[in-house]
């Protein structure tokens, strides 16, 4: 053989870590970094240490999220520039929301609410249309659409923050202080993670699904909004001021999303199965995506759903020891997060160690969907406790 | 995957394995996680910890104590499901101590004696036979391109062939180390900071709950707890300003302990800020500590905030909630059911009780219970969710007791409140605790007092002064027929004092024929009405308000108003309005004092149980071998490997690997191993 010891071994020595860095990568970090510090300058007077170490964290996983996931720089310069704009249109008058053009209909955190609203919807149905009609390009309007929707979420997610600042320096808060703002992330959390596995397993096949669970959560949104008058920014109660909020929560949804995921695919599979049983010739086996690659991104899901879970629970304990004077207090809605938690400690196991499949995996996971659901709905709803400030 | 099979049996069926077998065993887990999460359930559902009359109240006398005897009313610390958390623990300790030598084995033994049968059963694999190659040089390359991937390598010469047995990701198996240890470590912080401590006191007699309603220097020695006692406590205390306590009360069941601190508290000032809005922006408690042994004389100043406690000796000092410390109330008693105008004066203070003497037979006594300054409600008439809210002012709720010692809770309010347009003093009462309030609305009068209104009620008690003003003879008029007109309306108005509206159409239904009933009644309403309407000039007049043309607009709303007001006093059901006229306000702040031994240990466990999960689902552990032999001149190599987590991944790996080593080797006897979903998630177990 001709080539050398050496030329054999650099093509065998797999490039290691900082080989790998690109350019790209390069200028990707130091726009974030950018940023960061933007921010930081920005508002640093309104951060303790906590707070401080929070947005470093949150700066290096940034850049770790668009270094793992390229699309994730796309989707994060869109949102930024949005918001840029949205704050400069601002700029110290808050009322300016109700006559800006650009405000009022398109980046004022309500209306970004809205056009999310509608694109999940449209992207659902579009979803849904590709798979039955099997044409690339419905399928790539409809990521698109989703992708949009989850960059104006995000957009009105980011002004509503800076929103209540506008509305008083000290009513300013991180918006995931109630059960409508945390509707949005969820919405966010959700995408973003079918997204993913979109990208990763190349298959659109799943996305309507997955959007339907969307859709039901901006279906709530509109009538809370609506319904309710939810859209308020409200000032934070004293028990939620603390900086454990903007980690806890997030965490949580994470978990929240990742397992609604896991019970829309779990759907997808029954009907799958079903469909292979009784009309292995219809067209719902024909289109419907395959029962291994639903299985296996339903328990990537749950996985990444129970570690997300673990850690927003921990997080959650550390905190209620900071406000409550204690670790557990078998508060309804600590007591829900562990039962969901065991829940699906045990689905882990049943799959792992007994090596179930298919079927009744699937219904569990469909059914740990309610088990989620009332913990993260039902405990505001239908009991009272420490966390009762989420209450309709 | 498989190497490693759950929880092997142990040598010998003594009582030890069986039972090492039982808390062992999967099915066992699964079912214990499912038994838990269903077990928790019950305790939010039913709302735990609160007081027993409120239990009786609802579930009747007899499910309350089915209920109490199962202990559902404190779930959490029942011995039952302790138990179940127990053997939860019990059972991961279990399957930790029967996994761990063998994963442990796994983790730093090579596997260097395999078959050349078993490696060719794998999905992953790949054999070439290479006649013009010498095993020296393959296995060289073999390791570099191992080395490459970044694999750990053992070499076992076996004399007819060698084995390289390769290794990555060995923290896997240290995840599943981890993850069970640290439910094991937070369960038994856990359990530590449980009230099992208590539990095993009150066993042993040395501790009994005090169910009186005493105060903490009252508590027997019994119900006392030393500092120190138990290593792990969470209790309250209620500290008025300008007062100090060493203790903190332990609520238990239907009754309490005392825990003794090292330290005294003393609340200099609690303050509670508020937004522009109204909401409360923060609750922050002034305190010093007292500490001899510690501190000296020099008390401790320290801020108190929720969110931010004060940790001092281990002991976290929590501000939790708040409320009414004795503020001083100036209060004026207006009759209500005499012909009595004036009110009386008392003085009184939250938390006291005030006798007074009814008119009825008995004395009632009068519970001050909470006095508040400040009201953030909803506005009256806004519609569910339009978080209108307005500040209604200063109120004291205060309850009536009678002889027998039932009672009626009410709530006043200090200043008028506007409703469509026009001001009223609310009073609201309601007979049972938790039930809504429904309210008395006093009209206000020209000078904004309730005073009109009480001089108007207390004319309609007044029967001769009645008497005196209705019997003014009508001009031109029969006499008889005027006085048993007079006598009428004396009635309907005496009736209408008593029992309101519904005397009235009770009286008309005993006495007039069913078919004239409806006529009767209205014009008993309307003469009812003509008759209150000429009371009602009669105070004006007495006022000095000029009363000689139609009465003004604000007069007719009054009038009609206190018409209302006037026919719900029966229901009101208290003999007087009690006017808060002035007040002074103590605040008290209530503090939670924790001391948890076990936090450390629970703390540690969630550190474990981070570190653990992501090992275990974001590493995988990989095995390879490579399987060298000459035979007839010629180097037979056999790839082969499996991973036990992301088969596809591995797959991938794999493949990467082979064509790595196509490039120095060519190409394989048999073709790759398919890559299909299918297979590979077949193969992870
Ligand atoms: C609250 C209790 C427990 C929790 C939270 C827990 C958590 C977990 C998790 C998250 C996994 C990983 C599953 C996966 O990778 O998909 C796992 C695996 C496993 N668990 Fe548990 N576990 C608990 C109790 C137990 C008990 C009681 C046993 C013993 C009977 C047990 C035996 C195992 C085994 C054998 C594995 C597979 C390890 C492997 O080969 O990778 N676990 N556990």
């Amino acid at each position: 053989m001709a080539a050398t010891r050496e030329a054999v071994l650099e093509h065998w020595n797999q490039p290691s870590f900082w080989q790998r860095l690109t350019v790209a990568d390069g200028l990707w970090a130091l726009l974030v970094i950018a940023g960061s510090g933007y921010a930081y300058w920005f508002y640093q007077p309104y951060m303790d240490r906590y707070e401080v170490a929070i947005q470093f964290g949150a700066t290096l996983a940034l850049i770790g999220w668009g270094r793992y996931w390229p699309p994730a720089r796309a989707f994060t310069l869109a949102v930024a520039a949005l918001t840029v704009l949205a704050l400069w249109r601002y700029g110290a008058n808050y009322e300016l929301r109700k006559s800006a053009f650009l405000l009022k209909y398109l980046l004022e955190s309500q209306a970004a609410f809205m056009w999310m609203s509608t694109l999940y919807v449209l992207a659902t149905v579009t979803y849904f249309v590709a798979l039955f009609s099997r044409s690339e390009f419905i399928g790539k309007t409809a990521a698109a659409l989703t992708w949009s929707a989850t960059v104006m979420g995000m957009t009105g997610l980011l002004v509503r923050w800076r929103e209540s600042y506008l509305l008083g320096a000290d009513i300013g808060h991180i918006p995931v202080s109630n059960l409508y703002e945390v509707f949005v992330l969820f919405a966010l959390i959700t995408a973003l993670l079918y997204l993913f596995y979109e990208d990763r397993h190349r298959t659109r096949a799943m996305g309507g699904f997955a959007l339907l669970a969307i859709s039901g959560a901006v279906a709530f949104l509109l009538w809370y909004a609506f319904g309710r008058q939810a859209y308020y920014i409200q000032p934070l109660i004293p028990a939620l001021q603390s900086y454990w909020m903007k980690i806890h929560v997030p965490a949580n949804f994470i978990g929240y999303g990742a397992f609604a995921l896991a019970a829309m695919l779990g759907v997808a599979y029954l009907l799958r199965v079903g469909a292979e049983a009784h009309h292995p010739d219809g067209v719902l086996a024909r289109v419907l995506p395959p029962a291994e690659l639903l299985d296996d991104v339903m328990y990537k899901a749950i996985a990444l759903g129970f570690a997300a879970f673990t850690i927003a629970t921990i997080l959650g304990a550390l905190w209620a020891a900071e406000a409550w004077g204690g670790y557990w207090s078998w508060d309804p809605k600590e007591t829900w997060a562990l039962i969901v938690w065991l829940n699906y400690a045990a689905w882990l196991h049943l799959r792992l160690t007994k090596g179930w499949r298919g079927a009744p995996m699937a219904w569990w996971a469909v059914i740990g969907l309610f088990v989620t659901l009332f913990a993260f709905l039902g405990v505001n709803m239908f009991l009272s406790g420490l966390h009762s400030y989420g209450s309709l | 995957m498989n190497e490693t099979t759950l929880c092997k049996p142990l040598r010998r069926r003594t009582l030890g394995w069986v039972l090492l077998e039982f808390f062992g065993s999967m099915n066992l887990a699964i079912t214990l996680l499912v038994v838990v999460a269903i077990a928790s359930v019950i305790g939010t559902v039913l709302q735990q910890n609160q007081s027993y009359p409120d239990y009786i109240l609802k579930f009747g006398p007899f499910w309350f104590a089915a209920f109490n005897q199962i202990g559902l009313y404190d779930v959490y610390g029942t011995g039952w499901f302790i138990a179940i958390l127990a053997f939860l623990i019990l059972s991961t300790s279990v399957c930790l101590y029967q996994q761990a030598p063998g994963m442990l084995r796994e983790m730093t033994r090579f596997r260097t004696s395999v078959q050349i049968d078993s490696l060719r059963g794998f999905h992953q694999q790949a054999e070439w036979w290479l006649p013009d190659h010498d095993s020296r040089t393959v296995q060289a390359d073999i390791t570099s391109a191992f080395r490459g991937f970044g694999y750990r390598w053992r070499i076992q010469d076996h004399g007819d062939h060698q084995v390289i047995a390769v290794m990555k990701g060995r923290y896997n198996r240290m995840g599943y180390l981890l993850t069970h240890a640290a439910v094991v470590t937070i369960g038994v912080g856990g359990l530590l900071d449980g009230n099992l401590w208590l539990k095993l006191k009150e066993w042993r007699g040395e501790l009994a709950v005090e169910t009186r309603d005493l105060s903490a220097r009252e508590a027997p020695p019994i119900s006392r707890l030393a500092p120190g006692a138990i290593p792990t406590f969470r209790g309250n205390v209620r500290l008025p300003e300008g007062s100090a306590a060493n203790f903190v009360f332990l609520r238990v069941r239907d009754g309490f302990l005392v825990q003794e601190l090292p330290f005294a508290i003393e609340l200099k000032e609690f303050q509670v800020a508020y937004y522009d809005t109204g909401q409360p922006k923060s609750y922050t408690s002034e305190v010093l500590i007292h500490d001899q042994e510690y501190l000296g004389d020099q008390p401790l100043a320290a801020t108190i905030r929720v969110n931010h406690p004060l940790v001092y000796r281990g002991y976290a000092i929590y501000q939790s909630d708040f409320g009414d410390g004795g503020s001083k109330l100036e209060l004026k008693a207006w009759p209500l059911t005499t012909a009595r105008a004036e009110p009386v004066a008392a003085k009184g203070e939250v938390g006291g009780v005030i006798k007074v003497g009814g008119p009825t037979a008995g004395a009632l006594s009068l519970e001050l219970d909470d006095f508040r300054l400040f009201n953030l409600l909803p506005e009256p008439n806004a519609q569910p969710g339009d978080r209108q809210f307005r500040n209604f002012g200063p109120s004291i709720s205060f309850k009536l007791r009678d002889a027998v010692g039932a009672a009626r809770e009410y709530l006043n309010y200090m200043a008028p409140v506007q409703i469509d347009g026009r001001w009223f003093y609310l009073s609201g009462v309601r007979a049972q605790p938790g039930a809504p309030f429904s309210y008395l609305h006093i009209p206000v009068d020209a000078n904004n007092s309730p005073e009109r209104f009480l001089r108007f009620n207390a004319r309609l008690h007044d029967a001769s002064g009645l008497r005196k003003l209705l019997a003014l003879p009508a001009a031109g008029g029969d006499p008889d027929f005027q006085r048993d007109l007079n006598q009428v309306r004396l009635n309907l108005v005496e009736l209408f004092a008593q029992g309101g509206f519904m005397a009235i159409t009770e009286k008309a239904k005993a006495v007039v024929p069913a078919e004239r009933l409806q006529e009767a009644t209205a014009l008993y309403l309307n003469l009812l009405r003509e008759t209150l309407a000429e009371v009602f000039v009669a105070v004006l007049r007495e006022e000095g308000v000029s009363v000689e043309q139609e009465l003004g607009e604000r007069e007719n709303a009054f009038f009609n108003d206190a018409l209302s007001a006037l026919a719900a006093r029966p229901a009101y059901g208290s003999p007087f309005y009690l006017q808060l006229t002035g007040f002074q306000q103590v605040e008290a702040s209530g503090l939670q004092v924790t001391y948890s031994s076990g936090a450390v240990v629970v703390y540690a466990g969630f550190a474990l149980l981070i570190v653990g999960v992501f090992l275990m689902f974001y590493t995988s552990f990989r095995r390879l071998w490579a399987w060298l032999a000459v035979e007839d001149g010629a180097v037979r190599l056999i790839l082969a490997g499996t991973g036990n987590r992301r088969p596809a991944e591995f797959a991938r790996e794999f493949a990467a690997l082979q064509t790595a080593l196509e490039r120095r080797l060519g190409s394989p006897l048999s073709p790759p191993p398919s890559l299909s979903p299918a297979d590979t998630l077949k193969e992870a177990h």
